[in-house]
């Protein structure tokens, strides 16, 4: 999932964390991680599986209007 | 006695490849806490080294979760093996794992973009990133497979 990377490049306002889902199984627990990727936003908006741009800019946008 | 590699001539190949790209200083840190996973900790900073021995461009530290905590938490780390990936700024690019198999890559595009500063991404993403007014946390989830 390099678009996160990349957000994180563009903004300063945005930070992305790889983590390793099965060396860290109580933070997958915790976000219940089930399938991979899985991207969670500012701890509020979640999903699973490779998506566009758009899609996931759409994300972050929904992210912070919740936050 | 020196540690077997982790990557292979092939991938060393294939990753100097990929570092053609990299245009700036990249500096890779990396940190452990030999009492919570020790094997992974080392396994990690054996990656970072290796990695970073394939570009003139790439430095690397290494910290101590518990002993440099005042560092660890300006760059907002609370668990290891972690990887910083900082170009000209810190621009927020963390790993938590070592980052093998697939998140290989990632890692490898993460300092090429770390170093060039220039994401790739459409100008509409770009616009709407610039006008963000809060801070944003962006968690991804993946596997070594």
């Amino acid at each position: 999932m390099r678009l996160a990377q990349h957000m994180s490049v563009a903004s300063d306002r945005v930070r992305s964390t790889v983590i390793e889902a099965t060396e860290f199984p109580e933070l997958s627990r915790a976000y219940q991680v089930m399938g991979v990727p899985k991207v969670v936003i500012n701890d509020r908006v979640r999903f699973e599986g490779a998506v566009p741009e758009r899609d996931f800019l759409g994300a972050v946008l929904q992210a912070v209007e919740t936050s | 006695m020196t540690p077997v590699p982790i990557l292979t001539e092939r991938d060393q190949a294939a990753v100097r490849k990929e570092f053609e790209r990299i245009s700036g200083k990249v500096k890779l840190v990396a940190f452990s806490q030999e009492l919570t996973a020790a094997d992974r900790c080392r396994q990690n900073e054996q990656l970072v080294r290796e990695v970073a021995a394939l570009s003139a461009q790439i430095t690397v530290e290494v910290l101590n979760l518990a002993i440099d905590r005042e560092r660890a938490e300006a760059y907002g780390i609370d668990q290891v093996p972690a990887i910083v990936v900082e170009g000209a700024r810190d621009y927020g690019l963390r790993f938590y794992g070592v980052p093998l198999g697939y998140e290989f890559s990632n890692l490898i595009d993460s300092i090429i973009v770390a170093s060039t500063g220039v994401p790739a991404l459409s100008e509409d993403t770009l616009a709407s990133l610039r006008a963000l007014a809060s801070d944003v946390d962006i968690k991804v989830f993946s596997t070594p497979t």
